[in-house]
């Protein structure tokens, strides 16, 4: 388990520079309209004051993915491949947990002398930048349940999509020849087989709970409108679905959801009891970093005119000035 | 109607033995990076998963192909005939800059075996940015050895073949203008995508323009360069009044270029982050000095008749584009935690053996090949 690391608070001031500096007014007339979520769309809501942290859905997330253990190389002395340690998302880590720490660390979501729990993995995003920028359609959204999946038979290693997500999410096994793309897709096989994401269908406190993104909306919306310490049932596993609550009472949540309009919005939704940059997740501004560069795209590229056009120009002007130079040098020759 | 012909100088040399030393070193470690995974060789990571191989094999290395780009747009669109004994050393360097570019996506390609996939219809992303880079770059492979091909006709004394292709060339001269603003541009666009991660210094909507400019002017760069160069190892009569001529249009590109540049950063308020103590301010303005030196060289008459400050001016304005290019990619770029990035040393020596081939390439292209004017052997 990773500490988040200091510099992503610093990269959270960073990035609210850069996001303020995206320019989405100039680019109204540029960037393409934002994608619209589906009314089918699956997502998750990890709570980070239910979790525990106890890595069950790392575990989880590797059994049904069948990845690899995963050792850092400061580990290997003590750890032969025997403990899966992964700290990070990596070519072998789809899912991981990591750690917010300050101070005496004794207070459990707290920002000063505390600590808590982050889950990382794929969010996806309503309108995703890798989908966007993958040259061989490696990356697809199903358009129903909105879920991003990654088909290794297509992809050709280009890694736009690692250079890409403003989440950090897809990786690349560089330490394979035949190496992969590594990212979450929702354990959509298992989804087809009318399961749920491991990660969720383990997490012993609801902390990952999966369902529709509209009853994920209604259940957070429930819990941000409950007063602290009211008992509440937080549901387990998937919403709506007859496994026992987890009884408890309403934390002091940070004001946000985080999901909700990151980088056009996505359909894993975070709350929690400390900031969400102190947690290591980007701040982001609404624009959907794929609605610029493809609004960009379409309107050089709109119907192939400009370049057909700029074709036929540069063609007449290049035989008329070819034949005066024939004409020109003819008699030296 | 050419008065190019090879150089009758001995194809083993010092420097060629260098250059064949350094490309055997690149090919051991490409062996090992095929083996045993790019991580093997390259320091490249999650946080940043594009390294040198991208950036100055790929990206900086087609910039220093567009010599053939530059000067078909003033030779054929513009009608300036009188630079027509540069075009075949422009379009020279650009064959290989391009042709080893599209060599190093092949390495640098973590799926490599299914790089196909980028022709099939039933694959391609037409969204991608990247795809259309990858299919203009090829395009315009090709096009670059069909205008270069006249020089492999008149060595073989193919003079029917030659006829006919001089007849439609004007068709590959417009692809050779179209295809490099095309894809030069869009190795900006590419970039469009980075809005958060991407310091607000270099990201702007105007990145593929920025991104075509200064290619173009690169391009020019290249060729004055290499005009210089030559004639100076091999002796040959200076260009340099054809160049001191050309001079002038590059420093209106660059200024151009310098003007954009400016005019975006103070309309988006991102000047003020210019003046915070990082390493990508200090490369920010070395970039942007490196620009104006060239600029101030090329439109003032006193630079541009002197031969030294010209070529000065020229390397400056290489050395400008590469590191705009090198920040917009990797120095202002942000990844999400604690990465970082500085190429290893067998990396190093991949790229640096791309160069070299390059460079071996061209030297014995020009020794075979009629690519150069006034040999004085032939005169």
């Amino acid at each position: 388990m990773n500490a988040v690391d200091r510099r992503d608070f610093l990269r959270g001031a960073g990035f609210a520079t850069a996001a303020a500096a995206l320019p989405t007014e100039a680019s109204a007339g540029i960037a393409r309209p934002p994608k619209e979520i589906s009314p089918q769309a699956v997502g998750m809501l990890y709570d980070s004051t239910l979790c525990i942290g106890c890595k069950a859905c790392v575990a989880a997330c590797k059994a049904a993915n069948n990845m690899p253990p995963d050792i850092p190389q400061h580990l290997t002395d003590w750890n032969e491949d025997t403990w899966d340690t992964p700290e990070d998302l990596s070519g072998r880590t789809l899912n991981v947990i990591k750690v917010y720490r300050n101070g005496t660390a004794e207070q459990k979501d707290h920002e000063i002398n505390g600590f808590a729990f982050v889950k990382r993995h794929c969010l996806h995003c309503v309108d995703p930048s890798c989908v966007s920028v993958c040259p061989v359609s490696a990356m697809q959204k199903d358009e129903v349940t909105g879920i991003v999946t990654h088909d290794p038979d297509r992809c050709i290693g280009c890694r736009y999509c690692v250079y890409g997500c403003p989440f950090g999410v897809p990786q690349f096994d560089f330490n394979n020849p035949l190496g992969k793309i590594a990212k979450c897709q929702f354990c959509s096989h298992l989804q087809k087989k009318g399961q749920i994401p491991a990660c969720c269908d383990v997490c012993p406190t609801g902390a990952s709970l999966f369902g529709p993104v509209k009853e994920i909306e209604q259940e957070i919306e429930r819990r941000l409108t409950a007063a602290p310490g009211t008992p509440h049932e937080f549901p387990r596993g998937k919403i709506g679905e007859n496994r026992p609550p987890n009884a408890a009472t309403i934390p002091h949540y940070v004001k946000g959801i985080y999901g909700e309009h990151e980088a056009g919005g996505t359909q894993v939704r975070y709350l929690a009891g400390i900031p969400f940059p102190k947690l290591g997740l980007p701040t982001l501004g609404r624009q959907s970093p794929a609605s610029l560069s493809e609004g960009m795209q379409h309107t050089l590229y709109h119907w192939l005119i400009a370049p057909v056009v700029a074709f036929l120009g540069f063609a007449f002007l290049a035989r008329r000035n070819m034949a005066q130079h024939a004409d020109d040098e003819a008699p030296k020759s | 109607m050419s008065t190019a012909t090879p150089l009758r100088r001995s194809l083993i040399t010092p420097t060629t033995l260098v250059l064949v030393a350094l490309v055997v070193i690149a090919f051991y470690f490409l062996g090992v990076r095929f083996l045993f995974g790019l991580g093997a060789v390259a320091n490249i990571n999650s946080g940043y998963p594009w390294g040198i191989w991208v950036v100055v094999d790929v990206i900086i290395g087609t910039a220093f192909g567009c010599g053939g780009f530059a000067m078909a747009l003033l030779v054929y669109i513009f009608n300036r005939g009188q630079y027509h004994p540069l075009m075949r050393p422009a379009l020279l360097s650009g064959l290989f800059g391009y042709t080893l570019g599209g060599f190093a996506v092949i390495f640098d390609l973590g799926r490599y075996w299914h790089a196909y996939n980028l022709l099939l219809p039933w694959y391609i992303q037409p969204n991608s940015v990247m795809l259309e880079v990858a299919l203009c770059v090829m395009a315009y492979v090709v096009v670059l050895w069909i205008e270069f091909a006249p020089a492999f006709l008149e060595r073989l004394g193919l003079t029917g073949i030659k006829r006919v292709l001089d007849r439609w060339m004007f068709v590959f001269a417009a692809l050779g203008v179209l295809l490099p603003t095309m894809h030069q541009s869009s190795l900006g666009s590419m970039l469009l995508v980075m809005g958060y991660k991407l310091s607000p210094l270099w990201f702007t909507l105007w990145l593929p323009a920025l991104f075509v400019i200064s290619a173009l002017a690169m391009g020019y760069a290249v060729v004055m360069f290499e005009a210089t160069v030559v004639s100076k190892t091999f002796s040959l009569p200076s260009e340099h009044a054809l160049i001191s001529k050309l001079s002038l249009v590059v420093g209106c590109i660059t200024v151009g270029w310098l003007v954009l540049r400016w005019v975006d950063l103070f309309a988006r308020d991102a000047v003020p982050l210019a003046f915070v103590g990082s390493v990508s301010v200090f490369l920010f303005w070395v970039e942007n000095a490196l620009f104006l030196f060239a600029a101030l060289v090329f439109v003032t008459p006193a630079g541009r008749a002197s031969p030294r400050a010209s070529l000065l001016a020229a390397v400056a304005l290489l050395a400008g584009g590469s590191l705009y290019r090198l920040d917009a990619y990797l120095v202002g770029y942000q990844p999400l935690s604690n990465w970082s990035y500085f190429p290893s040393v067998p990396e190093l020596m991949v790229s640096i053996g791309v160069i070299s081939l390059e460079i071996l390439l061209y030297l014995v292209f020009i020794k075979t090949l009629p690519v150069l004017h006034g040999d004085a052997a032939h005169r």
